[in-house]
């Protein structure tokens, strides 16, 4: 399936060394990460060194390497929030769901990633999970949108 | 009811949504149509009303009232309440901070009345997704009197005279950027748009864009032709998917009128953009760095010395780069004419500038102010001063290029070369206030972590320097620093300052050096007495 959908994508490029990075946004927009085996398709399709795309691939903060949880959690590190309490606030997401920034659940539920800024600093501190921001948040706002798992009910064998 | 004409405009940018404002426009546009008013009522799509705090915000019109904090269930007495002869909603209103008295129309409520917005004045009043509503407001007629009525030659002069500096960060005259585009001889050129707004803390180029897309995309037709450019891309980042969506929006509407595509309105000239979503690197907004994404590369700016990317750039071909609001000024410019923009601002810094205005203050949001203009008039007059009663410590300018302004600054005129005097810039526009429970060690602290994981790591003195700096501060932070830190960071400032190879290296150590400066009495307390005044730091007590 993966390997259709990849082909599906790069019939509609042309090849050029300039579609490299749309080409990979778009893949892992699909995919929602980028499997090692797309890109060394992708390096073929475009004509470059696996290495290039590999170079290009994890020099920029948007892509991934790894698959990635359903719910992807993204903590803003701009500075407004940073200045009305985000550090907590990625502190308490880490505490309530068990996950450092940048790492992704056993059972792919969630990802706890960081970005630099989307821009909603009015609404600060904010948060992004999947598509929606959602702005001032608290920490009871953390355990509302994220209930606190008990232990050991975690994972029902 | 009468039968004159309303509009209920409600604010879709990014941070209304955030808050539910698109839940508001649908129960509008239901309430509006089962009450059969759909002839009369205008339920209106616009982009970020400036006030983000407030949102969702409604706003009525003619009359201008403003509604903030608005619920999707306000809806039916909200259009009943025009239907009933236009008596407003007072329990909506804003409210004055201090004496709680209601304020019904947004120009009377000091967030805008002491703002003075021009490249902002159709943020929030258009619909950005509406080619129709762009025209009614003079929309695209300033490239129609570019086109038609001017020579490339003629623009340019009109720009430099208007004394437009670019607005991305660092002030170069516009106007000689573009001249120098049109001297080269390339039959091949690019306009680029930076809308990568890499600055943490800013959100002003993505406004601009969500609010009124058309007038970016006529500034860089106009800077086409008098460059003799066939080709633009908008370079955004990909963290704006709603900007992105409303460009590309913009974009396919402003070629079926024929503004873009072969040629444009009749005549000679040929023009088209495209978008290009960077991949979230902060170092992508320098403008070598930039190129080198597009062409699907690393993003690490070319070192010096170097042709200018105005004659070698995109693809080698000659390129002009400019900022989203630095487009935007253009059609301004074009129609009103030079003087009438160079007669706002100061001697060297003319126009507006606009500023993400956050942080420790009672009102955030997006602010245009004439250049020169005090920060103290920005923070108290506009931004409604400090929340909580606090006391105000520093304005952070310029993100992590810049530097953090004391409180005791405030009366400096907000203009490039001032800020440059005081050890920060003006940025791309974000403003951050801080108050007295905001610790400046960590501030510089923060600073350092986001340069550090941004720096591209081509050069020794960014990718090492800043790395260094930061377990410094990071030490002290912790109680762990050393009385001779305070020099060594200096020190090392001044290292990377000198050496690196782009401006982000360059500007750097901004944050710490001006807080060092200004603040070192908060440093002292850290390292001699292993205590943080503002109580932010865990400040390990002890000779642990
Ligand atoms: C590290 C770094 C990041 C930058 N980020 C941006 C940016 O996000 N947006 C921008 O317009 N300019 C940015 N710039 C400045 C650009 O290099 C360039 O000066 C600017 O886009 C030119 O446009 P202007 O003349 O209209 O200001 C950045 C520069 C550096 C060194």
């Amino acid at each position: 399936m993966e390997e259709e959908l990849l082909e599906e994508i790069l019939a509609s490029y042309r090849g050029d060394r300039g579609e490299l990075v749309p080409i990979l946004q778009e893949v892992q927009d699909n995919l929602g990460y980028l499997p090692e085996k797309s890109m060394v398709d992708i390096a073929k399709f475009i004509g470059v060194p696996e290495s290039h795309v590999y170079s290009v691939a994890s020099f920029y903060a948007q892509f991934r390497l790894l698959p990635l949880g359903r719910k992807r959690i993204a903590v803003c590190r701009g500075t407004a929030c940073h200045i009305r309490g985000a550090p907590q606030i990625l502190n308490r997401i880490e505490k309530t769901i068990g996950l450092k920034e940048g790492e992704t659940s056993d059972d792919l539920e969630y990802t706890l990633e960081t970005v630099a800024c989307f821009g909603c600093c009015a609404l600060a501190p904010c948060i992004r999970v999947n598509m929606d921001v959602v702005g001032e948040m608290t920490s009871e706002k953390v355990d509302e949108l994220f209930p606190p798992v008990i232990e050991g009910v975690k994972n029902d064998q | 009811m009468t039968n004159e004409q309303k509009s209920i405009l409600v604010g879709l940018g990014t941070c209304g949504i955030s808050v539910g404002a698109e839940k508001v426009f649908s129960s509008l546009e239901k309430e509006v149509s089962n009450l059969n008013l759909t002839e009369n009522i205008h339920v209106k799509r616009t982009g970020c009303q400036g006030f983000c705090q407030q949102e969702p915000i409604v706003v009525i019109e003619p009359e201008g009232f403003f509604y903030t904090k608005v619920n999707p269930d306000d809806a039916v007495e909200i259009a009943h309440s025009i239907l009933l002869g236009g008596k407003p909603l007072e329990r909506l209103f804003y409210r004055e901070p201090i004496t709680g008295k209601p304020i019904p129309h947004y120009r009377d409520i000091p967030f805008y009345s002491k703002q003075e917005r021009i490249l902002l004045k159709n943020c929030g009043k258009i619909d950005p997704e509406d080619i129709d509503d762009y025209l009614t407001v003079g929309g695209y007629q300033a490239l129609r009197k570019a086109l038609l009525e001017m020579t490339p030659e003629e623009i340019i002069l009109e720009v430099k005279g208007s004394g437009l500096r670019g607005l991305g960060g660092a002030g170069f005259p516009t106007g000689l950027k573009w001249e120098a585009c049109r001297r080269t001889t390339c039959e091949e050129k690019y306009v680029i748009c930076n809308a990568d707004e890499g600055d943490p803390g800013a959100f002003q180029d993505r406004s601009v864009m969500e609010g009124n897309p058309h007038s970016v995309l006529e500034g860089m037709i106009i800077a086409g032709y008098a460059t003799g450019a066939r080709n633009g891309l908008i370079y955004v980042r990909a963290e704006y998917p709603l900007a992105v969506k409303r460009l590309k929006i913009a974009i396919e509407q402003a070629r079926q009128n024929r503004f873009l595509g072969g040629h444009i309105l009749g005549s000679e000239v040929d023009f088209d953009i495209e978008i290009f979503q960077g991949a979230g690197a902060f170092v992508c907004g320098e403008s070598t760095a930039l190129v080198r994404s597009i062409e699907g590369k690393r993003g690490r700016p070319k070192p010096m010395p170097r042709a200018r990317t105005t004659e070698i750039g995109l693809w080698n071909r000659p390129t002009l780069l400019n900022n989203v609001k630095s487009f935007a000024n253009i059609p301004l410019i074009i129609s009103n004419g030079s003087e009438w923009f160079a007669q706002k601002g100061t001697e060297k810094s003319k126009g507006t500038a606009i500023f993400s205005l956050t942080g420790k203050v009672v009102n955030c949001g997006l602010i245009e102010v004439p250049m020169g203009i005090n920060l103290r008039k920005i923070i108290y007059d506009i931004g409604g001063g400090i929340p909580g009663g606090k006391a105000l410590k520093a304005v952070q300018t310029g993100g992590p290029s810049g530097g953090c302004i004391p409180a005791d600054m405030i009366d400096t005129p907000v203009d490039f070369d001032s800020l440059t005097k005081i050890g920060s810039i003006m940025g791309s526009g974000g403003m951050v206030v801080m108050d007295e429970d905001t610790c400046m060690v960590d501030v510089a602290r923060y600073f350092l972590d986001f340069t550090r994981r941004e720096s591209c790591g081509q050069c020794v003195p960014c990718r090492l320097g800043t790395k260094q700096m930061f377990e410094i501060l990071d030490d002290i932070t912790k109680g762990e620093g050393r009385p001779e830190d305070m020099d060594l960071l200096i020190e090392l400032g001044e290292a990377i300052r000198r050496s690196s190879i782009c401006g982000l290296g360059r500007t750097a150590p901004n944050p710490v050096l001006t807080t060092l400066r200004y603040f070192r009495d908060e440093y002292e307390a850290h390292i001699y007495e292993k205590r943080c005044p503002s109580g932010v730091c865990r400040v390990r007590k002890g000779s642990d």
